[in-house]
């Protein structure tokens, strides 16, 4: 057994796990944006009801978010695979790096989505 | 990479390097399955957002416009294979960890074999819908 911080890394791999779950249940937000496309008018304005109201975005926020997360450690994991970055600082800048990451990445990606007047 | 090629200094725990191995006895062509769908949609991952951002301001006539071109259909189609694939397989290695009566693991294992492929087909048939134009 190695001798396992009890740190940013093991929390987050419990966090991996976490918003794969909530990825997988996101998943009917894409399926219903989709289909409500393929079906009409009347379908697509209430899925961009929901989207437009307040709860619909914070869902839609929390999706990216998980997203954004989850892409960056998922490619933590697959460097570890190639059996890289295993030394405890570099296993700690993966981790804070798919930290602050998928915050940036997901503020980012809402800041253009403003700023391009789309989110109405 | 099966278990024994696992280099020494793993962050694996033993269950980490087992669980790929549960209950549909699928071994580790799942474990490399999953890694692919993850590269393929990192890669698709910007193109995808570039595609939702494109209709955010449309209504569904927009959406259906933007949404029914080829390159565009095909991003989303190739994305959908890749999302569903790796949740499958994702969602299957948590139950195998969580769920340990056989019955209910079976049950579980199948429910999400209907979930995933059913998110899918309506996926992907509502694309392929918004492409011919009916
Ligand atoms: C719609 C998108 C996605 C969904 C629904 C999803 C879902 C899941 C689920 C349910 C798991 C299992 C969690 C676990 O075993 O702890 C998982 C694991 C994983 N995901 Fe994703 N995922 C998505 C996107 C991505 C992306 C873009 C990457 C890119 C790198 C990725 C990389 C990984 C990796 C490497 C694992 C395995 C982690 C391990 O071995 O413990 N995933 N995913």
């Amino acid at each position: 057994m190695q001798v396992y911080r009890w740190t940013l890394t093991m929390a987050l791999s419990i966090v991996h796990r976490a918003t794969g779950i909530a990825l997988y249940a996101g998943t009917l937000l894409l399926v219903w944006w989709l289909v409500a496309a393929a079906s009409g008018h009347a379908a697509y304005a209430t899925v961009q009801a929901f989207t437009g109201s307040i709860i619909g975005r914070l869902i839609v926020f929390g999706y990216t978010w998980a997203l954004m997360h989850h892409m960056l450690s998922g490619l933590r994991h697959l460097v570890w695979d190639l059996g890289y970055g295993f030394k405890a600082n570099e296993r700690e800048a993966l981790t804070w790096g798919a930290l602050i990451g998928g915050i940036v990445l997901t503020v980012l990606i809402w800041i253009i989505a403003y700023a391009i007047g789309g989110v109405r | 990479m099966s278990a024994a090629d696992t280099p020494k200094r793993s962050m694996r725990t033993p269950l980490g390097r087992v669980r790929n191995l549960g209950a549909a006895h699928s071994g580790t062509s799942d474990f490399w399955r999953q890694r692919i769908t993850a590269v393929a949609m990192t890669l698709l991952m910007l193109p995808v957002i570039v595609v939702v951002m494109m209709t955010l301001g449309s209504n569904q006539a927009g959406a259906k416009v933007i949404l029914g071109s080829l390159p565009i259909a095909v991003i989303m189609l190739l994305f959908i294979v890749a999302s569903v694939w790796h949740m499958k397989i994702g969602m299957q290695v948590v139950i195998e960890d969580y769920i340990h009566n056989e019955k209910l693991k079976l049950i579980s294992v199948m429910l999400n074999n209907f979930f995933s492929i059913a998110v899918a087909l309506a996926s992907t048939y509502a694309i392929v819908k918004l492409s011919s134009g009916v």
